[in-house]
Formats: structure tokens, sequence, C-alpha cells
């Protein structure tokens, strides 16, 4: 039998503010355990939450963004369930009345026609905290609560089951994090935990109607772990119904070491999380002038960028996608097109010797060395035929290593390009003179030669002799 | 004149004019402590060292010029206000050594003000209770009969009153706390509107009902206790941001005119005869001062117990879930972490705070939740509607606070839902989160308080202060003074 | 109302408590005699009536993404009854 594989996501988006969610605490990452706590995030008797302004904001954004509808009035509800990171004993998130609602975006695999993928909710909840295990200095093998995380905003996203296969889940929440990160709502960082995805997996008959059981896998934290736990999972299903078994709804872990994804133990026990709304908070109430002036601060989204790079720079689709992945890039590209002009050639160095110089430093392009402006400088050296393609590679370096203009490199290291016909007639002439079996070959018809003379003079010119008039010059000597 | 019996107002006059310094105030409210405190039993906690040195801070304030109506006044809280570096209990084992590390917004006002703390009030295991027998730290007697409860969960805070062991309190009430005990007890107490005081740091019992207010020997100190801790707090998201009256300017104004609603359903068969014939003269007297009186109703009276013990025991059962035994609080020798969190909670909580926290998670549990919870909340609305219905014809409203006098110890103890059906004509008010004041009203033929209860608009309590405040005038009973007797 | 042993036993593993024989069969009693109060609601019409969370009508309490100080380490952990190093020590959690 074929299995038609049944998929939704729920991601979490760690949102980048200054504080909690609920308390003025900060959300730093990486300090001393418990530093960064208050009574209301440690849940101390007597504590109450207030809501910070900045998390719903950030929420209207991501809702805009991926096409929802802002609820008028959404309300925040207890989940009640205890667990030694959850320090109330219940997580304020939001049930009924989500803030976004019936949302969607559109993902296209290579290939194929565009699909749209519907998001169900976006909701906002406090983070719980961390656990540690096995690190602790005392006797005894318990385990350690730090609660620095507990209280940090959250944005958790809920597709509908519309994906059918681990590639269409990739593109989708590759997307779904460009537009987070593009938003500046969150750093994107997977292994710290800032954008993580649980995924609901069934299968069922090809052209059955009915979804197959699910299984919920737990905080996958990298792309290829996604597409490596969803592609396992499947396969485990249709396995174990092949061989006459029937899948249990349950929560499972994925082991990256192992690739397969594991029954957790912990989560066995029935849920039941009495939800209910949270009589310290008070209804939020959101009305069309305030969404329609969250509509107006946000940015130009990837999608519309990438439409304009293409009719508006002429860039092919490609070029336009790599340009726009993140908005660090776009707007480098941006600012280097308004410099110097020619969108092809900016957007080529961009993808080529920018990208390779920040992937070998491991930097972002925020800290890219060279500047937007500083490129254009050097791409207006090249179209005043005042150093070559070539020679522009190695100023490009310097630039890089420290950070000096190309006018002040190609000075201070006389990489000026030789145009001077006579000069390079010279070169010419003594190539031709010591090289005259070459000649002969090459006037016997033998044209390969041709690139031959091109090398030795421009290595005898250093690489500075004009390309386009050492070409003309010997074209003419060698025809004789 | 006793140094303890003077009210705030008195006190104050003393202390301004230097007949008298904040620390002879408090050594002579302590030594009144140590006197009954044995057949008593109001507080938990004593802070007679703190509360010596905050008074000679207060006679420096003094000394300086600056004696605001609070300044040296030494007052006690329940035990439910947490209190930076002062051990807060709840009266519940789960937070026997607890110190908190701040403090409740309400008691910080009084604090900055320059009122001396005495100390920490006894009360009903985390304010569930009527009678202050679920305390852990021991029960509370009633300073005018020690066989019988004070009420409860405020049940310290109207005894210390009544008993004279402060001058003034404060309490919480969730369903009748403050009122219920301070009717027993002879004293005033104010609930007032939802959203008024702040809730921060104060250990939440149910949060949409929960509110801080005063209890004290007259109504004149009881403006000036609620101008102190009324206000907006930004720490309390339902807190209202509404600017406070001057509760003590408009005191004098009498009642003439004013339109007292009596709803009929509070008035209903099986009242006790010395309830019924107190608040029959009070009508008489209200009527001399020139009020009218409107019959009212309150059509879904009859449902507010009901619906009460379902949102207050929901709410609750998710509110002490915190009580874990990891961060804070009684923590037992377990095996595991499920042992730990089932042995420290056991361990921790008394038998009500079991119970309620039962049928709190029971309401809100997978198939009972429309039923339960979100049933009890839709009738919520329409006991709110027959307030707002009532109050489009009256000023305010008179009823009895309780359908008794004090009941005697352990009378009730036996049988949860006969103590909860207590406290019929206190919870409405919570429900419809409007404010109620409770003033003496007469004495049963044994000598029992017996409170009037005056229920106000959402932010009308000017309005039932002046009104509590005429009656007073016009009658004794705010004067009697429980002769504490020895426990035979 | 019936509220069985066993109804009482699932409601107090939801809540993290621990009942003696005794409690179950106390509880099971009185949590029947209060819901069985409690149904009086049942006859309340409540067709097309809002449910009510709080009394008083509020909305939109914020605060500023404005970073306030911690407690501290110190004064996080002062009355934990376990600790190691600057964590809360619980035993051993199994995921």
């Amino acid at each position: 039998m074929k299995y038609q594989p049944v998929i939704g996501l729920e991601v979490h988006v760690q949102l980048l503010t200054d504080t909690k969610i609920f308390c003025g605490c900060s959300t730093t990452f990486g300090a001393e355990p418990n530093s960064q706590t208050c009574p209301v995030c440690l849940g101390l008797p007597g504590a109450l939450p207030v809501l910070n302004k900045k998390v719903v904001e950030f929420a209207i954004k991501a809702g805009l963004a991926t096409n929802c509808s802002i609820t008028p009035r959404s309300i925040f509800a207890r989940k009640n369930y205890f667990y030694p990171d959850l320090p109330k004993g219940y997580q304020i998130s939001q049930f009924e009345e989500p803030i976004c609602q019936h949302g969607w975006l559109d993902i296209q695999l290579e290939g194929e026609e565009p699909k749209r993928i519907g998001i169900t909710r976006i909701h906002m909840e406090e983070d719980a905290g961390k656990l540690v295990h096995g690190e602790l200095s005392g006797p005894g093998d318990g385990s350690g609560v730090d609660l620095n995380r507990a209280c940090t905003p959250l944005l958790e996203v809920v597709s509908e089951p519309d994906l059918r296969s681990s590639d269409e889940a990739v593109s989708y929440l590759k997307q779904l994090h460009q537009i987070v990160t593009w938003l500046g709502l969150c750093d994107g960082n997977m292994e710290e935990g800032s954008f993580r995805c649980d995924a609901n997996v069934s299968v069922m008959p090809v052209g059955a109607e009915k979804y197959g059981t699910r299984a919920e896998i737990k905080n996958v934290n990298s792309f290829k772990f996604v597409k490596q736990a969803i592609e396992y999972e499947i396969q485990r299903q249709i396995d174990l119904i092949e061989d006459g078994g029937t899948v249990v709804q349950e929560t499972r872990l994925y082991d990256p070491n192992s690739g397969k994804t594991r029954s957790m133990r912990s989560k066995e026990e029935a849920h039941d999380y009495r939800y209910f709304p949270d009589p310290d908070l008070v209804p939020l109430v959101i009305g069309p002038e305030w969404v329609e002036r969250s509509r107006s601060e946000l940015p130009e989204l990837p999608e519309q960028r990438q439409q304009r790079f293409m009719a508006d720079l002429g860039l092919p689709e490609y070029d336009a996608q790599v340009l726009t992945a993140s908005r660090g890039v776009a707007d480098y590209f941006e600012a280097g097109v308004a410099a110097h002009g020619n969108a092809k050639a900016v957007g080529n160095w961009i993808m080529g010797e920018i990208t390779r110089g920040l992937n070998d430093n491991g930097l972002g392009i925020d800290a890219c060395p060279v500047t937007p402006g500083q490129l254009a400088e050097l791409l207006k050296l090249i179209d005043k035929g005042t150093i070559s393609g070539k020679i522009a590679k190695t100023v490009f370096d310097e630039m890089w290593r420290s950070g000096k203009s190309p006018e002040s490199i190609v000075a201070e290291q006389g990489l000026v390009q030789v145009s001077d016909t006579g000069a390079i007639e010279g070169i010419i002439d003594e190539i031709m003179a010591a090289n005259a079996g070459q000649v002969e070959e090459y006037r016997g018809g033998k044209e390969k030669v041709f690139g031959f003379f091109v090398g030795q003079v421009m290595k005898a010119s250093k690489g500075k002799a004009n390309p386009a008039v050492v070409n003309d010059l010997l074209l003419n000597k060698l025809r004789g | 004149m006793n140094i303890f019996d003077m009210t705030i107002h008195q006190l104050h006059g003393a202390l301004k004019e230097r007949k008298l310094s904040s620390v002879e105030a408090t050594t002579a409210m302590l030594d009144r402590i140590a006197a009954v405190e044995p057949q008593i039993g109001s507080f938990i906690t004593v802070t007679a060292e703190g509360a010596l040195a905050a008074a000679s801070a207060a006679d420096r304030r003094i000394a300086a010029g600056e004696c605001d109506l609070l300044t040296g006044i030494p007052l006690a809280i329940k035990d439910i206000f947490l209190t930076e570096g002062i051990r807060t209990t709840c009266g519940s084992r789960i937070l026997d050594s607890f110190i908190p590390p701040y403090s409740a917004t309400s008691w910080e006002k009084l604090r900055d003000r320059g009122a001396v703390l005495l100390g920490k009030l006894n009360q009903d295991e985390f304010a569930m209770g009527s009678s202050n027998e679920s305390s852990a730290f021991g029960i509370t007697r009633n300073p005018w009969d020690t066989t019988r409860i004070p009420g409860g969960s405020s049940g310290g805070s109207a005894a210390a009153v009544a008993a004279r062991q402060a001058v003034a309190t404060l309490g919480t009430d969730t369903g009748g706390s403050i009122r219920q005990p301070a009717s027993h007890c002879g004293c005033v107490g104010l609930k007032p509107t939802y959203g008024r005081v702040s809730r921060y740091g104060v250990i939440a019992y149910a949060s949409s009902l929960d509110q801080v207010g005063p209890l004290t020997r007259d109504v004149a100190d009881c403006a000036a206790m609620m101008g102190a801790v009324a206000g907006y707090d930004a720490k309390d998201s339902t807190s209202v941001d509404t600017p406070v009256p001057d509760y003590g300017a408009t005191l004098n104004e009498g009642v003439r005119g004013m339109k007292i609603g009596l709803p009929k359903e509070y008035f209903i068969a099986g009242l006790d005869a010395d309830v019924q014939k107190a608040m029959s003269e009070a009508i008489e007297t209200y009527r001399r001062l020139g009020a009218e009186f409107v019959d009212v109703s309150l059509p879904h009276t009859e449902y507010a117990v009901a619906t009460y013990y379902l949102i207050a025991a929901a709410e609750a059962s998710s509110n002490l879930a915190r009580y874990d035994g990891v961060r804070f609080g009684h923590r037992a020798a377990a095996d595991g972490l499920l042992d730990m969190y089932t042995k420290s909670r056991s361990e921790g909580f008394g038998s009500e705070v079991k119970r309620r926290i039962m049928l709190g998670t029971y309401a809100l549990s997978s198939g009972y939740y429309d039923a339960y919870y979100v049933k009890a909340q839709k009738v919520r609305t329409l006991i709110m509607n027959d307030f707002i219905s009532a109050f489009a014809d009256v000023d305010l409203m008179l009823t009895p606070v309780a359908p008794t006098p004090a009941f005697r110890i352990g009378e009730k103890a036996d049988d949860p839902l006969l103590m909860y059906l207590s406290d019929i004509f206190t919870i409405p008010v919570n429900l419809a989160g409007t404010c109620a004041l409770s003033i003496p009203a007469g004495f049963s033929a044994d000598g029992l308080p017996i409170g009037m209860q005056l229920i106000g608009k959402p932010f009308g309590e000017s309005t039932i202060l002046r009104a509590g405040y005429a009656f007073e005038q016009a009658t004794e009973w705010h004067r009697r003074k429980a002769e504490i007797t020895a426990i035979t | 109302m019936k509220i069985t042993v066993a109804d009482v036993e699932h409601v107090a593993r939801l809540a993290r408590l621990e009942l003696t024989p005794a409690e179950k069969e106390l509880f099971a009693g009185q949590m029947a005699s209060i819901l069985g109060y409690v149904d009086t609601l049942k006859s309340v019409n409540t067709d097309g009536v809002v449910p009510t969370s709080h009394a008083v009508p509020m909305e939109n309490a914020f605060r500023d993404d404005v970073v306030r100080p911690s407690i501290g380490v110190e004064k996080a952990l002062a009355n934990a009854p376990d600790r190691s190093g600057s964590f809360y020590a619980v035993p051993k959690v199994i995921e």
C-alpha cells in the first residue's frame, strides 16, 4: 500500500525583547543561573504578571507578515501542569482567542507549483526555565533548576496539517524563519533554542480522507534534523502499520545521534491542562487603528522585495532569492546598488566574494568589514579600467583585511592597470621574440596558442596590463 | 483612657500634640497583645523589636514636624500580606518558614506613611474559611465570647481590633472575609471595589475576587486607612487607574435624601431573630436621618454561593500550584520528583485547602469545565446584572452581613457546605466586584455583635462610608468594648 | 452527584495531592454533597449569557520593555529547601 504523510508544525519563536513577557527581568542569554529573576518569574506568592507591550507589537507584526487576522479581543489562559522548570505550576499562554488566527504562507518546491500552507494560529506565551542534569556539584544525582529563561516571551506558530512531505515542512519552516528574523522579532538561533520546532506527523493510505493517529516530535533544533526526524517518523509509522501494528498518540523525542525518534516516558501520563482564563491578566483589545499602525510599520517583506529586485533591477529569480535571504543581505545589496548602479555586478560580488568571505570567517552580513560604499568604489575602479577584474579580487582581499579604501590600496601597491599601448606592445614584442616557435605554430593555424601568449603578457605585466588592450594588440601582431 | 483603646484619629491627635510618643503607644499595644493573646490568638507573628524600631523612627519624623495621620500608629496586618524579611505564612504549614524578599504594595503604602507594624495576624489557611479554624497556627477566639469563632478568613484582623491589640488592621475579602469577621467582632470592615487596592504581594486565593481592605474601630478610621491603601499600582494588571477621593472629607454629609435599597432576597425566613431586629432598628435610624428606602430585588442571590465556590475553588486550585517544594516552602522527604510534589503538598496543606483544591481541579478538568466553570461564570454575569439593575434605583443597599451572630468553635467544622452557606450575604458583592462596608448595628440577646452591610456601587466607597458614618454618629454600638474573659 | 473514590484519586493525581484512604472516602462524600448543591446552577437559564472573568471591566494593562533590576541569586535562592550552587536542587527529573 502507498501511504500519504500528513504533517503539521508547531514552532516556538523566542522574541528579541529586552525584558521578559510578564516582568522586567533581562532576557540576556548565558547569565549565572537564577540571576535574572524576580518574584514574578520565580512564581513567588503574591507576585502578579504585567504584559510587556512590545511582545504584543511583535505578535501583531508576525501575524500580519503571515497573513493572519488580528483578534480584536484576545485573552491569556493558564495551562496547568506541574514541572520543576515551571515556577507557578501553570504556564501563561493563550488558548481560546489567540492574538493571530487564520493566516498562511505560500511555499514552492523546485519544479512544483506554489502551495499554500495554512497557519491556524499564533499565540503569545511564557517560556519555562531550564533543567540541568548531572552537572551539579553536590552529592547525589539530582537535577538543577535555572529560572533565567522562565517567563521569556515566545510566539507559538501553529500550522494546519497541510504539509505532505519533509521537504514541504522544511520549506515552510525556512520561510517562517526568514520572516521572523527579517522582522527582527527573533534571532533565529536554532541551536540556542530561539527558534524550535515540534512536528505532528501521521500517515494514511493514499486517497484516504481520515488522518491517521499522530505522534508529536519534540524540539528538533535544525532544518536538517527536522527533515531527518520527519522522514524517520513517517517510515516508522508505515513499518508499524505494515507489520499489523497501530500508531499510538504520543510525544516522541528526536535523537540526532541515532537519527531516530523515541517515546518520551515523562510525557506518558495523560494530560489534562485545565485551561482557564488567567484572572491576573485583563483582556487584550487591539482596535483597527493599532493593526493599521503596525501594518504601516512593517518593512517590505522578503517575498515583495524579491519581486521588486526582479521587476525593477532586472535580477534573475535565483539572484533575487539569494539576495533576499536575510534583511541584512538585501539592505547591503540595495545600498551597494544605490552607490554604484549596476545591480547585476553588485549582486555578483555579494553572492561571490562577500559571501565567501563571510562564510570563511563565520560572520554575518552586519559584521562585513567591507561596506557597500567601498564595494561600489571598487566596482567603479573596474568600470573606469583603472584595475582589472582579476586585480580587483586582490584589492578586495586587502580591503577585507585592512579596511582601507580601494583607491588607496591600488595607489599604495601600484596596481593601476596598464592600458598604454606602447608599453604593452613592448612586452608583446619581447615575448614573441622569445617564443618564435609558438608564433610559427599560431601562424600555421594552431590558434589555441593565443591563450599562451595572453598568459605570458599578463604574467610579464604582473597582471596589470589591460586584458582588452592585450587581446587587440596580440591579434594584430600575431597575424603579422 | 487606655492607650490601646484609642482610634487612629485619637492617637494621631495625641502624637501630634506630643502628649504621647509612638514608642509609648507601641509599647502599650505590645503589652496589651502580651496580656490578651493567650485568650484570643490573633497573631501568628509579633514583631516587637521591629515595631519599636519603627516607632522610634516615627517619633523622629514627628519631631521633625512630619506627622501624617498614620505616622507612628501601631497597626497589624493579616499574614497574607508579604512583608520583606518578616515571616509570612498565610496561615499554612507549607509557608511555615517563608521569609519573603519583597513586600505587598498595600503594606508598603502604610509603612511609607510611618505606620508601625506590630505583627502578622492569624487567618484561615490561604484565606479559605469563615471561622479562622483552618489556620495551621491555632484558632483565633472571638473577644466577645471566647467559645465562639471570630469569623474568617480575616479572623485575626477583626479579633485584634476588637481585643484592642492593634489600632487598626488590614485584611482581605474574597467572599466576605473582612465583613463577616468585622460583623462577628463588632468592628468596622470595608471590602473595596475590585481593582481599587493593589493585590501585588498579597498571597492569592481567588484572583478575580480577592480585595484588600481595612478593619477599624470606627468609620472615620476606616476612611483614613482606605485612603492610604487605595490607588493604582502598575504591578497589578487588575488595578484600576482612577483617582482616589478623600474619603474622610465627605463623611459628614449625611444621608438625607439618599435612596437605600432593601434586597428582598436578604430578608428571608430563617434569618436569626436578633439579626432581623438589628436590621429593623437600623432601617428606623436611617429613616430618622432622612434616608428613603426602596425595595429592590437581586433575583440570582440563591445561586451566589454555588457560583462562588466553583470560581474561587477553580482559581485557587491553580493559584496554589506554585507551592511545590521547589523554590520555597515546605519540602517533604521524598523518593523521587513526583513523590516530592505530592508529599510536600499533602503535608503542607490543611484539610480545607485540599478540599478546595480538589473541588477546583475537578471543576476545571476535562469534561466538566463547561458544565461547572463556564456555567458559574455565566451565572456570575447574571448576578452582576442584578446589581446593575438594582443600583439604577438606589444609592446603596442595606443588608445583614451574616445570617447569625458568631457561631461556636467546632459548630460547623465538620460540614463544609453549612460553613459555606454562612457567607450567603457577603459573597454576591465579591462576584459583582463592588464595595461593601460592615459596621456594628446591634447585639444579640447573649451579647454578641451584629453587623450591618452597606453595599455601594462600584467605586462608591465614599457613599457607603458617609452612610456608615451617619449611622455611627446616631448610634452607640461601636463604642461598646469586648470584655475579654479568661478561658475556663 | 456521585463521586467515587476513583474520581477522587484521579483529581488528587492532577492536583499532586496524596490522600489517605480515610481522606478519600471523606472527600468523596463532601465533594458529592458540594457538587450536588452546585448543581442548582443547572436550573439557571444562561442561554446567550457571556461569561464574566472580572466584574470590573478592564483591558490593556501593559508595561514598557524596560529592564528592571533582578533580585539577585542569593535572594532568589534564600527560601530554597535545597540548592546546588546557583541552582534550585530537585530530585532527578527523567525526560
